[in-house]
């Protein structure tokens, strides 16, 4: 029995890490008030990035490095599509991920000939923490994992440390609530925006790159497959907040732990795996209807902002 | 003078911008291919023969243009209600399940009768799906967007889940094949094509076009849509039920895309198969309403653009390698032109000056 | 010593607008120099191009005699110029402390620190007597604090000049002389103040200097103490004004709207109507004054069906329509003019046309019931554009195209032509100039000469004191008292606004 909650404990830490690093991405950004819908877009673009950088040069971390930049690539044009353009955010997020199954899939297909990736040997590898990986029955589950795991965590603290303690953080919650108050006293809300827009990319990217270098060792089509929605749902239900949005993902990474070893715990005789996938989801649509407390957006979330319009 | 003014500016967004758009998304393709290796001429040559190069192609178009009109004036519809129906996939999923199932149930029943009541068997579990961000929108003021969302990947488990457990047949994943009565391909036209896959839903969906465009346009229950899509607080003030609206304004949307689920399978695939991702077009919609400017005839411009190009790209990659999600960029170029407008508006400006 | 400010030749063009054209103004040291005109007279464009939100399109600034360019807010904070605009620029879920520093926030060791900015605004706010809780929410404290937060930014930034944006527009009267009082110390302490109003009684009590605008141009500058209210009025229109409107002598008939005991909560659920009782009679005005937020919005909502009392009852004609949906309150005989016309008013995306049939495009004039006949409602808007003067005459125009007085005629035709037994009229005349005041007025008093029951919202008291045959106050969601108008004077109004009336002052009939 003990074996088995380890081992749950275990792959709920490793499902949840990428949708961490995704979900981390989208409070950033919509404290700033953009809505990112393209997190499923820079998501897989940082997985692509990292596999196949990780396949060409041998360096996972390589791979890692190459994902942020991917991921921040792509949330610039995200930032200046709604940002300077003022696109509407979500048809913009629709494009955005338009845009990275687009390029990822024709490189794949120029790369390797078809629409998958070469098994990734050189994916990155487990790392022990001494003594904590010693503890008996959880110490190798939890403590013995991929750098991918504790990073998510540093930068959980980092984000929280960023958005409550310093005065760019304030500006950027500022900016999300009341653009034109922020306006008014001087600081450049454009830049704020842009800045937030680029990290959420970045977060996003290393999020993808914990799926295809870390859990799987490939990249597909299919490698994302909706992560990026359930980081966005785990954001909200997190209400946007860093703390609040990693423990929706470490719930919601339970569920699909659940969902890969309900057969062999003999879950499903009691319920479908379904139903864990479908989890997230509705408990995301019950949380925005208000029956688990108030999910509050930031004021001016979703609403581009126009100088001198008022 | 100044109706012609406002036409003008009028025409630059319905017109100049989408052509735009779309120029610069097939030059962003083209510098693609390039930076890859590949011929622009050579595989924008390809594209075109894809589409129009043979009347199996031109076929195949119309046959992959038609359930992008159904996601795209479900989008558009939507739209201009003031309600942003991101859920269209979910809802064309759920209709593929029902036209499939009452498409294969009820051998017998007179072919019109057959196709009639399921494609309204689709429009209804459409109707359902789209209910659930409608009335949350309506009594809560959730944003539909993303309980939109929520609702597409909540059907592709539901779907997959119900045909693993329910309908399948044996040693498949998928329902059991749609009776002679329930199918809508047009065999005289399919054998002039060469085997191109048209059907009679083609048809239906124009003709719900100009359904939509009278029902927006011309009726009292359009009157009430648009007044709660673009101003709810003058429209509640006006004596119009706002929360009644915009659940109707949803439920016809979804039912709009439930249909076109249902339509796709009884013209095309004759069933419905267990699948790991969602199908796609109903994202493809919203490319499509923002195309045609989310007007229900624009919807058709939209949708033909679109479908040619997924179909000319198939025959583009088979003869020369150029691959087919370069497509994909394109479109997804043409979107991000046509949202950011304001740049679009811009360079049209800039050009205007100087000329 | 040179002027704090000198604005010399400044002009503003905006596409298909000239929003200022050749301004001079100086403001002296230690001067409280008001800025008058009417609604789009320019003041806010020549204010914005001095705090640098806009670039002027020629003209040069001066501030204490060197030559400046302001090319945005950072640049005006640092030549210490400070703008309290007239909607609030604070964000409603952090405090005080935060909303004062923000952008200019003190830190240790590159962190926030906050303890040194709620110490820091403490500081400022006893040094230049301005209360307010600095670990307070703005969404917590009241509009007087919140204008005091505003003073309290720019203070902090170290603004030797004040741009005040019509700040007495929600405050009461006890609430202005307060607010003249911090006024007349931020003079003592050094400071210099610009007062933007469209109140001529304000400026009056408070400002050393005027300076009036008028379609984009300076039209004079007065020292207060040698001018008139009469004078600085046509000098604002560019003609006599007529303060009042003729009416026929006033004779009151049976009740039409009947409010008993009405109770409602507002958006954040709390009580905002405790109890009001009111009778509206045929044939006459009754205004309804009182501070922004007291209950006034509430009171509509519950009255035309948007907002659900929880007690009470209203009666039309002897019907009971407490609580029944918009629609039947409409089809019970009761006209609104909404108190924000882009909002509630007018579909802005609709043409005229659509507009002109908000209430009754359903009914048999209009459409079969399912198909709406585009015929009738084209002629239909077509006589009410004629009748009510609305320019451009283009049924097919956008609302949104059409000047805010035009946009108001659109309503006032709308809400008029279905000949109603009541018209609630809510801030009716608000951000309209002079000649589109003149004509709402006219028509609410032909309402009423005709026999109509007319109930009419306002914040302005000279528009509730002109118009009105009584008033009635409105405090906290109570009517605290109701006074035929001959008998009313503005102290007296404006004690009872702030809630402090006796029992029996002026009667509660």
């Amino acid at each position: 029995m003990l074996i088995i909650i380890a081992t749950l404990l275990g792959n709920t830490l490793l499902y949840a890490t990428p949708l961490i690093f995704a979900a981390l991405g989208g409070v950033m950004s919509e404290r700033s008030g953009v809505v990112n819908i393209g997190l499923e877009g820079m998501m897989m673009i940082g997985a692509f990035g990292a596999a196949i950088t990780s396949l060409s040069t041998g360096s996972p971390w390589l791979g890692l490095l190459v994902a942020m930049l991917a991921g921040g690539a792509l949330a610039m044009l995200h930032a200046l599509a709604s940002v300077t353009f003022k696109a509407d955010q979500v048809v913009s997020g629709v494009a955005i991920n338009f845009m990275a199954n687009g390029f990822s899939m024709f490189m794949l297909y120029k790369l390797y000939g078809g629409g998958q990736s070469p098994h990734i040997t050189t994916k990155l590898s487990k790392v022990a923490i001494p003594g904590l990986s010693k503890i008996p029955h959880f110490g190798d589950a939890l403590f013995n994992n991929y750098p991918t795991v504790y990073l998510a965590f540093v930068a959980t603290f980092l984000v929280w440390l960023i958005l409550y303690k310093t005065p760019f953080g304030l500006r950027v919650r500022a900016v999300g609530e009341h653009p034109l108050a922020v306006d008014t006293v001087g600081v450049n809300v454009y830049l704020i925006r842009y800045i937030c827009v680029i990290i959420s990319g970045i977060l996003a990217g290393l999020g993808g790159a914990a799926v295809s270098i870390g859990i799987i060792a490939e990249f597909t089509e299919v490698t994302i497959a909706g992560q990026g929605f359930i980081a966005l749902a785990a954001m909200i239900f997190g209400k946007w907040t860093p703390w609040g949005a990693t423990g929706a993902c470490l719930f919601f990474g339970a569920a699909n732990a659940l969902d890969a070893i309900g057969q062999s715990i003999g879950l499903t005789k009691y319920a479908n795996p379904a139903f864990f996938s479908m989890l997230p989801y509705i408990l995301t649509i019950v949380a925005l209807a208000g029956f688990i407390g108030r999910a509050n957006a930031p004021a001016a979330d979703g609403r581009p902002y126009e100088k001198g319009k008022r | 003078m100044a109706e012609v003014k406002v036409n003008s500016k009028k025409l630059l967004d319905v017109i100049g911008v989408p052509a735009l758009s779309i120029i610069l998304g097939l030059l962003v393709g083209a510098i693609a291919m390039v930076w890859m290796g590949y011929s622009p001429i050579e595989g924008y040559t390809g594209l075109f023969k894809g589409i129009f190069g043979d009347v199996f192609y031109f076929g195949e178009t119309i046959r992959s243009m038609t359930p992008l009109i159904f996601t795209g004036l479900a989008v558009a519809f939507a739209f201009r209600t003031g309600l942003f129906n991101i859920g269209v996939e979910g809802q064309f999923v759920v209709g593929m399940l029902a036209g499939a199932l009452i498409g294969a149930a009820m051998p017998g029943v007179p072919w019109i009768l057959h196709i009639t009541l399921a494609m309204l068997g689709g429009a209804l579990a459409g109707a359902i799906w789209a209910s659930v961000p409608g009335v949350l929108k309506g009594r809560f003021g959730v944003h539909e967007v993303i309980t939109s969302i929520m609702m597409n990947y909540i059907s592709l488990i539901l779907v997959n889940y119900l045909i693993r457990n329910f309908f399948r047949i044996a040693e498949q994943e998928a329902t059991k094949n749609v009776v002679p009565s329930a199918d809508m391909s047009i065999a005289w036209l399919k054998h002039l094509t060469g085997g191109a896959r048209v059907h009679w839903g083609t048809l239906v969906a124009l003709i719900l076009v100009v359904v939509i465009a009278y029902l927006l346009n011309r009726t009292t229950l359009g009157y009430e849509l648009r007044a709660v899509g673009f101003n709810p607080h003058a429209a509640a003030y006006g004596g119009i039920n706002v929360t009644k609206n915009v659940v109707l304004a949803m439920v016809i949307s979804g039912a709009v895309a439930g249909a076109g689920g249902a339509v796709e399978i009884m013209g095309v695939f004759g069933r419905m198969a267990v699948s790991p991702v969602l199908p796609g077009v109903g994202f493809d919609g919203l490319a499509v309403a923002l195309i045609g400017a989310n007007n229900p005839f624009g919807v058709i411009f939209g949708a033909f653009l679109f479908g040619a190009l997924k179909t000319g790209a198939i025959q583009m990659q088979y003869v020369t390698q150029v691959p087919y999600a370069i497509i994909r960029v394109v479109m997804a170029t043409i979107v991000f032109f046509v949202a950011a407008k304001e740049f679009v508006r811009w360079i049209l400006r800039v050009k205007r000056r100087e000329a | 010593m040179a002027p704090v400010i000198e604005m010399r030749n400044i002009s503003k063009v905006f596409p298909r607008v000239v929003a200022n054209e050749n301004i001079n103004i100086t403001i002296g040291n230690g001067e409280i120099h008001a800025l008058l005109g009417e609604n789009g007279a320019g003041k806010s464009t020549l204010m914005n191009i001095l705090y640098g939100l806009y670039q002027p399109t020629e003209g040069e600034i001066f501030v204490k005699g060197q030559k400046v360019n302001i090319p945005n807010p950072n640049v005006a904070i640092s030549l210490g110029i400070g703008m309290v605009h007239q909607h609030f620029m604070l964000i409603p879920p952090m405090t005080v402390a935060e909303n004062i520093v923000l952008g200019r926030e003190p830190r240790k060791f590159g962190f926030l620190d906050m303890s040194r900015a709620v110490r820091d605004v403490q500081d400022i706010s006893e040094r230049y007597g301005l209360k307010v809780d600095a670990k307070a929410k703005i969404e917590d404290i009241s509009v007087g604090m919140q204008q005091r937060v505003e003073i309290l930014k720019a203070l902090y930034r170290g603004a030797e000049l004040l741009i005040l944006d019509e700040p007495t527009a929600v405050l009461t009267p006890q609430e202005i002389q307060e607010l003249f009082e911090i006024m007349r110390n931020l003079i003592k302490e050094g400071k210099s103040i610009i007062f933007i109003t469209h109140k001529l009684k304000e400026i009056m009590a408070i400002s050393d200097k005027v300076t009036i605008i008028r379609r984009g141009k300076v039209v004079d500058t007065v020292d207060t103490a040698n001018t008139s209210t009469r004078e600085l009025a046509s000098k604002m229109v560019g003609r006599e004004v007529i303060f009042n409107v003729a009416k026929q002598k006033f004779n009151p008939g049976k009740a039409v709207l009947k409010l008993e005991g009405l109770e409602a909560l507002n958006n954040r659920k709390l009580p905002a109507l405790r109890g009001i009782s009111l009778e509206v009679r045929q044939g006459e005005i009754i205004g309804i004054a009182g501070v922004d937020g007291n209950g006034q919005s509430e009171l509509i909502e519950v009255i035309t069906g948007l907002r659900k009392a929880t007690k009470g009852s209203v009666k039309i004609l002897g019907k009971d329509i407490t609580n029944s949906k918009p629609r039947k309150v409409i089809e019970s005989s009761i006209s609104h003019i909404p108190e924000d016309r882009q909002l509630r008013g007018l579909i802005l995306d609709f043409t005229i046309e659509e507009n002109m049939v908000l209430e009754t495009y359903y009914k048999d004039e209009f459409s079969n019931g399912i198909i709406l006949n585009n015929k009738l409602i084209h002629k239909h808007a077509q006589r009410l554009i004629k009748e009510f003067d609305v320019r451009p005459t283009d049924e097919k125009a956008l609302a949104r195209s059409l000047s805010g007085g035009n946009q108001q005629k659109v309503i006032l035709a709308r809400e008029i032509d279905r000949n109603p037994e009541v018209l609630i009229a809510a801030q009716p005349t608000r951000g309209l100039d002079v000649g589109a005041i003149e004509f709402v007025h006219k028509r609410l008093v032909e309402q009423r000469d005709n026999g109509k029951a007319v109930l009419l919202i306002s914040l302005e008291l000279d528009e509730i004191l002109g118009l009105s045959d009584r008033i009635a106050v409105i405090y906290e969601g109570e009517i605290v008292g109701i006074v035929e108008a001959k008998d009313a004077t503005e102290e007296m109004l404006g004690l009872m606004m702030a809630g402090a009336t006796s029992k029996g002052q002026g009667g509660d009939e």
